[in-house]
């Protein structure tokens, strides 16, 4: 049987908009993949302890106030810290064209701003999960 | 209910329309069916300025006074914040509408560890009084109302506020403010919550009682039905869960002791205009007889002036797009029409960049113009409610109505507002809409205008609103020199106070305006609260 995918929903930082990260986590789980939502006003602190405790084979962030940069940046610093920085981390929401190559260079793998569909998200992810044994 | 429905067959011709509040729109209507839904003008409509208000809270609508435009602006320093208010103010705008960034609405100072890359982001940034003294300077606050959208320490805002007006040579009873201090949608659909559900709607309690004798030209609450409409709820859901969280505020002033008539006029609502124009109009005139209705045989309320809804339509932020953002003007302008046929007294709306960060001077002040030109040049100052007695219009409304109260006998017989959102209810309720929102979208039956239809073309480029990082140093300069130069013993023991005042469950703002007298800062007393109340467990809804 195959093991479903395990993804964390994350909504880091003070931004309370999270209706796109519940829209997305309900698309994911009727894709088949488990879904844990952090709930908001989460801490990197938080979301990596949370990652490990939840053996969990996708992070995927949800960030509408602006701040993906210093965010993604410090997350992924807190990651090779811990030393989860294999997990797969995706991130959603406002997203601007011009920020996706220094993304990409600080290690963020998908990222699906406003307007991507589900489609392109669950099977971008299915395709590219590396599943934790 | 949840979804709109818009059944086309291969001729393009329209077969169903089912509106988002559930309602089965008809291709004809005539007198018959105002007969048939039992439409009586005398107790569905009367006149306007009489109960119940249906047609509007004023025998002139805007014929004796246009609507008061605010524009939700503030971004870095309240230095750069006073230039933006000012700019507006001088292009024609009425009002004012402070934004303020994340740590501020979560209460953090701008040097919080919390607060790194936050700091005038996404609004302007308060640490102390020092702050609203630069962004306030200049402005005249005895003839500008302002709107304060901050929730979770509106208790702290609103008090700053006082002592600024009062160090600037105001009156107290001259000003108006109106702090959205509206926490209960704050935990349905935005978010910038702090505190438990209990202590906060008791800090709620303590700004309207404190509201009643000190600022009596303030509005101390705005209750949104608009962020959980942007959250996925349809628009009759919108309106019974600002009703039924309104009523929640009521009931914490009543028992203590208050009469209905000596606070509700204080109370004014935030509601959205994006989608359906016809749902949208229905609905305000639904809601306000709702309302009128609501306050006279739930809270009996005596005095005609407590039954009148007040109202900011506006904003319609779901309604606007990435893809073709300059189509965003044109839905602007059809969303200020549906906010004046509706009859508001307030209005403001998102800006065209809307979907990509906060707005650019052009963006807000194309708005600006699109309240104008509709005031202006299209007739909608001529007469009040004018689509009443279409028998559409009149159909819709009623039907609007009953489930509206539908709506709201649910969130009754869920023990009130408080119960549904410590359960989850509303927000699971909501976050489901959303989702079957977003798959209708996605497979094409709900359409998106350059989005998943008329989606040639170039992609536009917008100019948009960069956040300046020195405007975070600068602030954070600012924020050592006011501790450095305020008298520190004594805000400490103000702060004492303050938990003493908290904790004893006495009134707080008295203690909260004399912190900030003494530059007490947001953090500082937010600190205070956060000891004795604790904080909000957000209900797990998956």
């Amino acid at each position: 049987m195959e093991k479903k995918i395990r993804v964390l929903v994350a909504k880091p930082g003070l931004d309370g908009h999270d209706r796109g990260a519940k829209v997305v986590a309900q698309a994911l789980r009727d894709a088949g993949m488990e879904v844990i939502y952090t709930g908001l006003h989460q801490t990197i602190d938080q979301i990596t302890n949370t990652a490990i405790q939840e053996g969990v084979d996708v992070i995927g962030l949800s960030v509408m106030s602006g701040a993906h940069l210093p965010i993604c940046e410090k997350l992924m610093k807190e990651m090779k810290k811990k030393r989860i920085d294999d997990i797969m981390v995706v991130i959603g929401g406002v997203i601007p064209k011009r920020d996706i190559p220094r993304l990409q260079e600080m290690g963020i793998q998908g990222i699906f701003p406003g307007g991507t569909s589900f489609d392109e998200s669950i099977q971008w992810i299915k395709k590219n999960v590396k599943q934790r044994v | 209910m949840g979804v709109a429905k818009y059944i086309k067959n291969e001729k393009d011709e329209v077969e169903d329309v089912i509106l988002q509040s559930g309602v089965r729109v008809k291709p004809l209507y005539t007198n018959k069916d105002l007969e048939e839904i039992g439409f009586d003008p005398d107790k569905d409509l009367a006149l306007p300025g009489e109960y119940p208000y249906t047609r509007g809270i004023h025998p002139l609508g805007y014929r004796s006074r246009e609507w008061t435009t605010r524009q939700y602006t503030g971004f870095g320093t309240p230095k750069e914040t006073n230039e933006r208010f000012k700019l507006m103010i001088s292009h024609g705008q009425t009002g004012l509408n402070v934004a303020f960034d994340l740590p501020t609405q979560m209460g953090l100072d701008s040097d919080d560890p919390l607060a790194e890359g936050e700091v005038g982001r996404v609004g302007m940034a308060v640490d102390s009084l020092r702050d609203f003294e630069v962004a306030f300077q200049g402005i005249p606050l005895d003839r500008i109302g302002v709107g304060l959208t901050i929730n979770a320490v509106a208790s702290i805002v609103l008090a700053m506020f006082q002592a600024m007006a009062e160090n600037y040579g105001f009156k107290k009873d001259r000003v108006s403010a109106t702090p959205q201090n509206d926490i209960l949608k704050e935990m349905i659909g935005r978010g910038a919550w702090i505190f438990p559900t209990r202590p906060a709607v008791r800090l709620i309690g303590d700004t309207i009682e404190y509201s009643m004798k000190e600022l009596p030209r303030t509005n101390p609450v705005s209750v949104c039905g608009y962020h959980i409409r942007e959250s996925g709820c349809s628009p009759v859901q919108e309106i019974a869960y600002a009703f039924q969280i309104a009523n929640t505020y009521i009931e914490e002033v009543l028992k203590r002791g208050h009469q209905i008539d000596d606070f509700i006029r204080g109370f004014t609502f935030n509601l959205n205009v994006f989608g359906n124009l016809w749902e949208q109009v229905a609905k305000f005139r639904a809601a306000r007889k709702l309302w009128a209705v609501n306050l006279k045989e739930r809270y009996g309320a005596k005095d005609h002036r407590s039954l009148l809804l007040r109202g900011l339509f506006g904003g319609g932020g779901y309604g606007m797009t990435k893809a073709q953002p300059e189509n965003n003007i044109i839905r602007g302008a059809y969303y200020a029409l549906a906010a004046a046929l509706g009859g508001a007294q307030t209005t403001a709306l998102c800006s065209f960049d809307e979907a990509y960060t906060i707005p650019t001077p052009r963006a807000a002040l194309l708005s600006l113009r699109t309240f104008q030109i509709l005031m202006e040049e299209i007739g909608l100052r001529d007469t009040v409610d004018p689509l009443a007695g279409s028998y559409f219009i009149e159909t819709l409304t009623k039907q609007m109505e009953e489930k509206i109260i539908e709506e709201m006998k649910r969130v009754d017989q869920m023990g009130g507002m408080i119960k549904a959102v410590e359960t989850g209810y509303v927000q699971k309720e909501v976050a489901r809409q959303a989702y079957e929102f977003e798959k209708g979208i996605q497979k094409g039956e709900l359409i998106k205008v350059g989005v998943n239809k008329y989606t040639e073309g170039e992609e536009m480029d917008v100019d948009l609103h960069e956040y300046r990082l020195g405007s975070a140093e600068e602030q954070v300069q600012r924020l050592r020199e006011v501790k450095r130069e305020r008298d520190n013993r004594k805000v400490s023991q103000l702060l004492k106070d303050l938990e003493g005042a908290a904790r004893a469950e006495k009134n707080v703002m008295p203690y909260l305006l004399e912190c900030c007298k003494a530059y007490a800062t947001v953090g500082e007393m937010t600190e205070v609260f956060k000891a004795v109340y604790g904080e909000f467990k957000e209900p797990s809804i998956f």
